[in-house]
């Protein structure tokens, strides 16, 4: 049996007279890669900040590593949030720092390191993230779209967490950017034991890269598992999620990066269609 | 090079039908005279009972011609007159399809009573205030609680930002605010003395001087310049982070905004108020000075001694008591104003105005209880 990294049961969100989360089940296991859908306006997002902390529940109940976060003490919760890493959807890089500041933050904060390792760390990371090392001295407003991104994740995995969360990774990205990246996460993944919470429209990362996918709609999770359940799935949502025209473009075009190793990736995420890859098909 | 023609139609008329034929470009850019030549079509069709409408000649058809001429067919349609389009061109079918006339809902905002809306603005509002004073005294809390952790473990207080800001507030504030109390000081000098002569008693324009500017106005003017420089600076500087979602990586990263960000900022201003409102009082005595100077001849050594029976060291001090207290109210309405932005560039610009406002009105009361609190204690 899996080890689970989140778990949620009835979770109850609401804003005013509007819930959001209606009794929402959730479970996350270690080392895996899951992908969160849901309409626009759904509670993606407001269920990524709840479990994050970062805004109130009514009522329910959220585990993380196995602590419950309602009965831990401040000083197990702030050992559980340096165990996690947070990628926002437009980077939010704090934009007075360069991005080897902002990479270091986490560092300055929480550990004590050397001079010299932290800026060695945080230069490893930049590069993980797959960005230059010229990009280590720039400021945020000087970087474009794909770096920023890359630049948040680097930050993200600043302190070696065991669990990430990204907000929507690959939108604003061109799709050679994209599957650049989703490339990059299934790598960092394998490499460094991650467990991953993306939370993402882009049905090509879901085929590609998520070991599993959960489908956010009405309130709660109505769909979980790997992929052929949600394309088996009967909700009228994810029905017209995954079998609709793009949805099919995209199964025709992807193959799983993480199992197959060399699936070609950049003709493949763009190409599919009605007049054949120009990539081979695995 | 030509002027694109408009719309344009000719007719032909054999017996009681009737043969249209429209040209040009029926497009919205044509603006009036396209609606014009859709009710010459109309005019021009009245008697017949059998309508054709060629659209071979058309140059040019986008969403409101197809409209208007779509519409043209029902409305004679709806007359029993037999009305056709012909002559089609592919590449209009479609755009004659979509853009057909038809009347589309336009869902009408609930209007309730003027009145009734009036009351419940105001009553909004008054709940929204007590939202605030709620939202502030909270914040107040917080703040206490990290200045308390930070003098437990020295070692968590962010030192670097405090000197920043205090030289961003104080040093960087104080050619502004000395040059303002300076004026402030010398326009009371001229009025004070233009109505003091009256009564021959232009001597006392020093207490005037002293006294006002060092009890009340030096305290003030540099609160609320502050308030417009710094308090609008800080609410625009947390505001962005905010939009940017600086704070919640902040929070995530297990940082605490509030030691990071607003203590520092809050501490620089309880600081810096004090300094600038000494810089302000002095200002504002040697802007007098130089007027009385100017207009009575008072010299400069004759001033400072009527200066010195004119005021006593509790006439300094009860305005510069104050001093902190404006800088905490200046630093609590900007933090939260800033950290209460939500959503776009609208929404920021909103809580910098409100911040200031806001910043300047509670200035202004605390000012009155503190002027009936001294007047009560009689300092």
């Amino acid at each position: 049996m899996p080890e689970v990294a989140i778990r949620v049961r009835n979770l109850v969100v609401g804003f005013g007279d509007r819930l959001v989360m209606q009794g929402l089940d959730l479970d996350v296991y270690r080392g895996e890669v899951l992908g969160f859908v849901g309409g626009s306006g759904t509670g993606k997002s407001v269920l990524t900040r709840t479990i994050l902390g970062l805004l109130r529940k009514r009522s329910g109940l959220i585990e993380i590593f196995g602590a419950d976060l309602d009965t831990v003490s401040p000083r197990e919760y702030a050992a559980i949030e340096q165990r996690i890493g947070v990628m926002f959807q437009q980077g939010a890089l704090f934009s007075g720092l360069t991005v080897k500041q902002n990479v270091q933050l986490p560092m300055r904060e929480h550990l004590q390191l050397s001079p010299r390792l932290s800026e060695e760390l945080a230069m490893l990371k930049i590069g993980l993230a797959g960005l230059e090392a010229d990009a280590a001295n720039k400021y945020p407003a000087e970087l474009s779209g794909g770096m920023t991104k890359r630049a948040a994740l680097a930050r993200a995995l600043a302190l070696d967490p065991e669990l990430v969360f990204l907000d929507e990774p690959t939108s604003g990205l061109d799709p050679i950017g994209a599957a650049e990246f989703d490339e990059l996460i299934a790598t960092l993944q394998r490499t460094l034991g991650l467990t991953v919470f993306m939370v993402t429209h882009d049905l090509d990362s879901l085929y590609s890269i998520c070991d599993r996918i959960a489908a956010l709609a009405d309130g709660k999770v109505v769909a979980e598992g790997p992929i052929s359940t949600m394309l088996a799935s009967r909700h009228p949502w994810v029905h017209a999620y995954f079998h609709g025209k793009r949805a099919r473009l995209a199964r025709l075009a992807g193959g799983s990066i993480g199992d197959e190793g060399e699936g070609s990736l950049a003709g493949d995420a763009t190409n599919g269609g009605p007049g054949g890859t120009s990539a081979p098909q695995d | 090079m030509d002027v694109p023609e408009g719309p344009k139609f000719s007719s032909q008329r054999a017996g009681d039908s009737l043969r249209l034929s429209l040209g040009g470009r029926w497009t919205v850019d044509a603006s009036a005279a396209i609606e014009a030549r859709a009710e010459g079509l109309l005019a021009e069709s009245t008697g017949a009972s059998r309508v054709v409408l060629d659209l071979g000649q058309v140059v040019r058809l986008d969403t409101a011609g197809a409209w208007l001429i779509d519409r043209t067919r029902q409305v004679l349609d709806a007359k029993g007159v037999d009305a056709t389009l012909e002559s089609i061109r592919p590449e209009y079918e479609i755009l004659l399809r979509e853009a057909r006339y038809r009347v589309l809902a336009v869902p009408k905002p609930p209007r309730g009573s003027y009145i009734v809306r009036l009351l419940a603005d105001i009553g909004e509002s008054v709940v929204s205030a007590g939202a605030d004073l709620y939202r502030g005294i909270g914040f107040l809390g917080e703040v206490v609680t990290a200045i308390g952790k930070s003098l437990v473990s020295p070692s968590h207080f962010r030192g670097t930002s405090l000197v920043v800001q205090i030289e961003n507030i104080a040093l960087r504030g104080a050619p502004i605010i000395a040059l303002i109390n300076c004026l402030a000081g010398a326009i009371i000098a001229q009025q004070g003395i233009f109505q003091l002569r009256r009564f021959g008693a232009t001597v006392f324009v020093v207490d005037l001087i002293g006294i006002l500017m060092l009890r009340e106005l030096g305290v003030l003017l540099t609160a609320i310049m502050t308030a417009g420089r710094s308090g609008s600076a800080i609410t625009a500087e947390l505001g962005s982070m905010e939009l940017r979602e600086e704070i919640d990586a902040l929070t995530v990263m297990g940082l605490r905004p509030v030691e990071i960000l607003i203590v520092p900022r809050i501490v620089a201003l309880i600081i810096s108020l004090p300094l600038l409102t000494f810089i302000a009082d002095m200002s504002g005595i040697v802007g007098g000075l130089i007027v009385s100077w100017i207009y009575e001849g008072i010299t400069p050594a004759r001033f400072l001694t009527l200066l010195r029976d004119a005021i006593v060291l509790h006439t300094f001090f009860s305005g510069l008591i104050k001093a902190p207290f404006m800088g905490l109210i200046i630093g609590l309405i900007s933090c939260v104003e800033g950290l209460a932005v939500k959503g776009s560039a609208e929404s920021l610009g909103r809580q910098v105005t409100a911040s200031v406002v806001k910043s300047i009105f509670m200035i202004i009361v605390v000012d009155g209880l503190f002027a009936v609190f001294f007047a009560g204690i009689r300092y």
